[in-house]
């Protein structure tokens, strides 16, 4: 193996190309970006980038000397556009193959669009250094952005717009926001917050429409014909795994690069960061995960697998992500989504304090925290990376 | 090896925790990286080299001598 390629230019495909180096494989990596920049780190785009506190290039993952280091064969600014399997190459939007012996597959999420309003001047998504750029000019004292999702882009970014000055109306589709993926008691604590805060928050609010005038975004109309009238729309209804390229090449595609316990989608064929769905064994079920974290944990496990096809090793890692919201911090660690059960062990809405335990079948499956010292879910961690029963995890957290 | 963080850029994740607490340690309030050990004894390079790979924010900075 001599010839690695790996197709995304984010933290993932960074980590890989990083993890082969340390590992000593010294043959051609050739690292494919659809983005013109160097690697990134997405996190601040919807925090420090929109506040201001930090210039662009300041996100860049690694300096310039530490990239050229790696020795890349790097092609930034021209996506991938098919990829043909049996024959083991990569064509690329400005006409390249690129054949490979082994192959990253690491191209990330694009932002869900609302139909018809991607051309619309004043209708943003965040995603992108560019994104952001764009969306930080626009928020001024006394202008009106509607924010079309509560879940963690959106509410990162209406507590950063209400703090400067912006009137914010949150627009919600659930009851409450991320009642789905981090339980109604959570959702009550954000709900609050975001009220607390001046930022209007509107649950059951189903969007219609996108309302514009000569091609400028003037508003949104909800189901119920109400009309919120606005500067500057930011939809931030989830993200599409970036898999299009991949169509028609015999790989399998379900909500992302389907791949095994090893992140292999194929032989020789890896699937790393927000666009894999592969089967984490520690919690026994197929997931697909846009955290910051896993996408180098991932490229880690990738590069080990490459390296020692007789050796590899299952990906199985307790799941961690952060959001920052109006100076609080929530993290949580594990696999929250489809729980049955979700625990208020401390604090709750009139405290902005939070301590919870989701439960999935009879386990401990993950645990939330927000307002609390980070060093508290460490030990919740190793609970949850020992498949402990909830029974016990409960028991002795009352007792403690 | 010389290690230095960039406090400023931690998002107190505590990933650098988990893997090289010989190294790395958190504040109690807020999450925040503490240096234990800026020059770290080699059996634990790797678990340093790991923990600067996957710090989110990129805030783990290694000189190898």
């Amino acid at each position: 193996m001599n010839r690695i390629v790996i197709v995304g230019g984010s933290a993932g495909g960074l980590a890989t190309a990083e993890a082969l180096r340390r590992a000593g494989y010294g043959g051609a990596i050739t690292f494919i970006g659809q983005e013109p920049h160097l690697p990134y780190d997405r996190p601040p785009l919807s925090k420090q980038v929109l506040t201001g506190e930090w210039e662009p290039d300041r996100l860049a993952l690694r300096g310039k000397a530490e990239i050229d280091a790696l020795g890349l064969d790097l092609r930034l600014g021209v996506p991938a556009i098919a990829l043909d399997l049996s024959g083991g190459s990569v064509a690329l939007a400005d006409g390249a193959e690129v054949p490979y012996d082994a192959l990253v597959i690491a191209t990330g999420v694009r932002p869900r669009q609302l139909p018809g309003s991607e051309v619309v001047a004043g209708v943003h998504t965040l995603r992108t250094l560019d994104d952001a750029v764009a969306l930080k000019a626009r928020l001024l004292p006394g202008r009106r952005l509607v924010i079309v999702g509560a879940g963690f882009v959106g509410a990162e970014v209406a507590a950063v717009a209400g703090g400067l000055g912006v009137q914010v109306t949150l627009l919600e589709a659930g009851p409450l926001p991320l009642a789905q993926a981090i339980g109604e008691q959570a959702g009550h604590v954000l709900a609050q917050t975001h009220r607390d805060h001046g930022v209007e928050l509107r649950t059951h609010a189903a969007v219609a429409e996108i309302v514009s005038a000569g091609g400028t975004v003037t508003g949104v109309r909800l189901a119920d014909e109400t009309v919120l009238r606005a500067d500057d729309v930011l939809v931030a209804i989830g993200s599409v795994p970036n898999t299009a390229w991949l169509h028609g090449s015999g790989l399998p595609l379900g909500d992302g690069l389907v791949c095994d316990e090893f992140s292999a989608a194929a032989p020789g064929v890896y699937g790393v960061g927000d666009v894999a769905r592969w089967h984490n064994p520690l919690f026994g079920t197929a997931m697909r995960i846009e955290h910051r974290t896993n996408a180098a944990e991932q490229g880690l496990a990738v590069a080990h697998n490459l390296l020692h096809p007789q050796e590899r090793r299952p990906f199985a890692p307790v799941p961690y992500f952060w959001s920052d919201q109006y100076g609080m911090k929530i993290q949580a660690y594990g696999h929250l989504r489809d729980h049955d059960e979700a625990l208020v062990l401390d604090g709750g809405v009139s405290q902005r304090r939070l301590l919870i335990a989701y439960r999935t079948g009879d386990r401990l499956a993950g645990v939330l925290a927000a307002g609390l010292s980070p060093r508290i879910l460490r030990a919740w961690r190793a609970l949850i990376a020992a498949r402990t029963p909830w029974a016990t995890a409960i028991a002795g957290a009352t007792a403690a | 090896m010389k290690v230095a963080v960039e406090a400023d850029k931690c998002v107190a994740a505590g990933q650098c925790v988990l893997i090289a607490p010989e190294v790395f340690d958190q504040r109690d309030e807020d999450g925040i990286v503490v240096l234990l050990d800026e020059t770290p004894a080699p059996e634990v390079h790797g678990a340093v080299r790991e923990s600067a790979a996957v710090c989110p924010a990129a805030a783990i900075h290694l000189a190898e001598s």
